[in-house]
């Protein structure tokens, strides 16, 4: 005894909302023998067939970076140009990705920690509206707890205790769960492992297998892609295997968790890619005004994902390469960034 | 002979005293990001920074747009994952952690999750993000907001991020770790702290011109008012020209009033 209490786990309360991601562990173990290949092969694809192949009706989704930052926009492109509908999807944080995602209806429910805002550009008037329609089921979390959620799954485990969400309402609506600890006695959180049927990160390079490297930040996209049953990754650059085993200690993802692996450079438009351009503020600026009705978000969608043949036509629309050049040096510190909706 | 200045001017420079050289702060996104930038170039140049998607001491030529964008890890000491940064704050190396909320209650409860119920929200906010953990794992909380009777409620809609929850004693019970809790409320009246045995939120210091009626008018709860409610000093010109010219010089964060 350490003065703690009654060492003994006990369940003390459960929050009220539902477990949105599987939970087997058995069964996550058999998929991973039977549908994750070891082998170094070719894993380039493109997003159509990614997206088509696998995201189902009603696939937990995930979507790597952090909301509007290395955000793998292509892949929502994709998703609301094919339709999908009915997905559950994990907004650890979610800003400019799940804010499209919900104009276009493609959202059930969501594991949120933070959805629903751009930080300090304002609300997302979309998943705003979504949510308060009651169109969108909000199982609330923590930014800590999504990434212990992820990390329990990464490491093959059901759930890992935290102390964070403790003693509130974002733990009532939650489906985590408050037990006494069997070794101090403390009260402390279980979050449940989430394991996702699909994530999409952007990387900045990888090889034709998956082996992929991220400059800046990882955020959780180490745990995400180990947690997940299918990784699709999109990549700036392919690059030789060579190079990855010239420093292998800079492998973030290897290609053993990667299911797919496609190609397009600049696919984080109109979010920041660390080192290799700054947010599209202008566009962004853009989509905020359009999507302040419900119309103005079905335009937007119309004009730029629904309208737009590939990627490369997209980034014609929204500037081309005099944009692009901008969006560079902006990240560079070359030139002063002007924010179009700070300007009123 | 001061330079004329805005509330919200005072009020980022006001939260950026509050932080010690020598310690380190969890920053959240907005007005926060200002308020740790500014004490960095105003008096505590070794103060250690993290932002929660991973980005751990850097040195900021100019300020972010996010929390988790290239900005946060610019010339840093560590580009890392978002469980680096909170994991370090459970275990306790984080001593400052800044938020801002949409309401906050007398115990320090903060809302950022929705005004109306749950399942069909008046108004749908964005939830937690860091917040709830923030306020739960760093030391000492300091809480940035407007000081608004609509904010500055008796019971907030939702608790997003605990405070003291029902006062004293209630975090350590419920489990949170011993010894954290809200430390300041900085607003664009005053600064606010909690009073060391109710652990309700109590008025220690007003800005030039602002009086302690004024703060009590705009408090939607009963507020408890130190015995000797201190004067905040104003912004020298020096804070006011670093926070114009260099930390936010376009006016994101601290809109100048035209």
């Amino acid at each position: 005894m350490n003065g703690y209490g009654d060492p003994s786990l006990k369940v003390e309360s459960g929050g009220e909302g539902k477990l949105l991601s599987r939970l087997d562990l058995e069964e996550h173990r058999q998929w991973v023998l039977e549908k994750k290949s070891r082998a170094l092969e070719s894993k380039l694809t493109s997003i159509k067939e990614a997206v088509a192949k696998y995201v189902g009706e009603g696939s937990y989704l995930v979507l790597g970076g952090f909301g509007h930052v290395r955000s793998p926009m292509a892949a929502v492109y994709e998703i609301i140009r094919q339709g999908k509908a009915g997905l559950d999807v994990n907004a650890h944080p979610g800003c400019h990705d799940i804010d499209l995602l919900a104009a276009a209806g493609c959202i059930r429910r969501v594991d949120r920690a933070y959805g629903g805002g751009h930080e300090v550009r304002g609300l997302s008037p979309a998943f705003r509206r979504a949510v308060e329609a009651g169109e969108i089921e909000v199982v609330e979390w923590s930014n800590a707890a999504l990434a212990w959620r992820f990390k329990a799954a990464a490491m093959g485990l059901p759930f890992l205790p935290c102390r964070v969400m403790i003693g509130t309402d974002t733990f009532r609506h939650s489906a985590a769960k408050i037990v006494s600890c069997p070794f101090t006695g403390v009260k402390i959180c279980l979050v449940p492992a989430c394991y996702p049927d699909v994530a999409f990160i952007q990387v900045h390079r990888c090889d034709i297998y998956g082996n992929a490297q991220i400059d800046g930040t990882t955020v959780e996209d180490i745990d995400i892609a180990r947690a997940s049953r299918r990784v699709v990754l999109i990549t700036e650059e392919i690059v030789a295997t060579d190079r990855i085993r010239d420093t292998p200690w800079r492998t973030t993802i290897p290609h053993y968790l990667v299911d797919a692996v496609v190609k397009i450079p600049w696919g984080a438009h109109p979010t920041n890619m660390p080192y290799l351009y700054y947010f599209d503020e202008e566009h962004i600026a853009e989509w905020l005004r359009m999507a302040k009705t419900v119309e103005g978000a079905q335009d937007y969608l119309g004009k730029y994902v629904r309208g737009v043949g590939g990627f490369n036509s997209y980034l014609e629309l929204v500037g081309g390469a005099r944009k692009l050049s901008y969006l560079k040096r902006l990240e560079l510190y070359q030139v002063p960034l002007r924010t179009p909706w700070a300007e009123g | 002979m001061t330079e004329a200045y805005t509330p919200v001017e005072m009020m980022a420079i006001a939260a950026a005293r509050t932080l010690e050289n020598g310690r380190s702060v969890l920053v959240g996104t907005g007005l926060p990001m200002i308020a740790a930038i500014l004490a960095q170039r105003i008096h505590a140049p070794n103060l250690l920074i993290a932002f929660e998607a991973g980005g751990i001491g850097p040195v900021l030529p100019t300020l972010p747009l996010s929390v988790g964008d290239s900005r946060t890890f610019h010339r840093a000491i560590l580009a890392g994952t978002m469980c680096d940064v909170m994991e370090a704050a459970q275990s306790g190396y984080l001593d400052y952690g800044f938020l801002g909320g949409a309401q906050i209650d007398p115990y320090g409860n903060l809302n950022s999750t929705c005004i109306g119920p749950h399942a069909k929200p008046k108004v749908s906010l964005p939830g937690s993000g860091g917040g709830n953990d923030v306020g739960s794992l760093c030391w000492r909380t300091i809480i940035i907001m407007s000081h608004e009777k609509r904010r500055f409620v008796d019971r907030v809609d939702f608790i997003t991020t605990p405070g003291y929850l029902d006062g004293p004693g209630s975090r350590e019970a419920a489990g949170l770790p011993r010894g954290s809790g809200p430390y300041r409320v900085i607003t664009d009246l005053a600064v606010l702290g909690f009073e060391e045995n109710s652990k309700r939120m109590m008025l220690l210091s007003t800005y030039p011109g602002v009086t302690v009626e004024q703060v009590m008018q705009n408090t939607g709860f009963e507020l408890k008012v130190s015995a000797k409610v201190g004067a905040v000093e104003p912004p020298t010109r020096e804070q006011l020209r670093l926070l114009r010219e260099e930390v936010d010089p376009t006016g994101i964060f601290v809109k100048r009033k035209r």
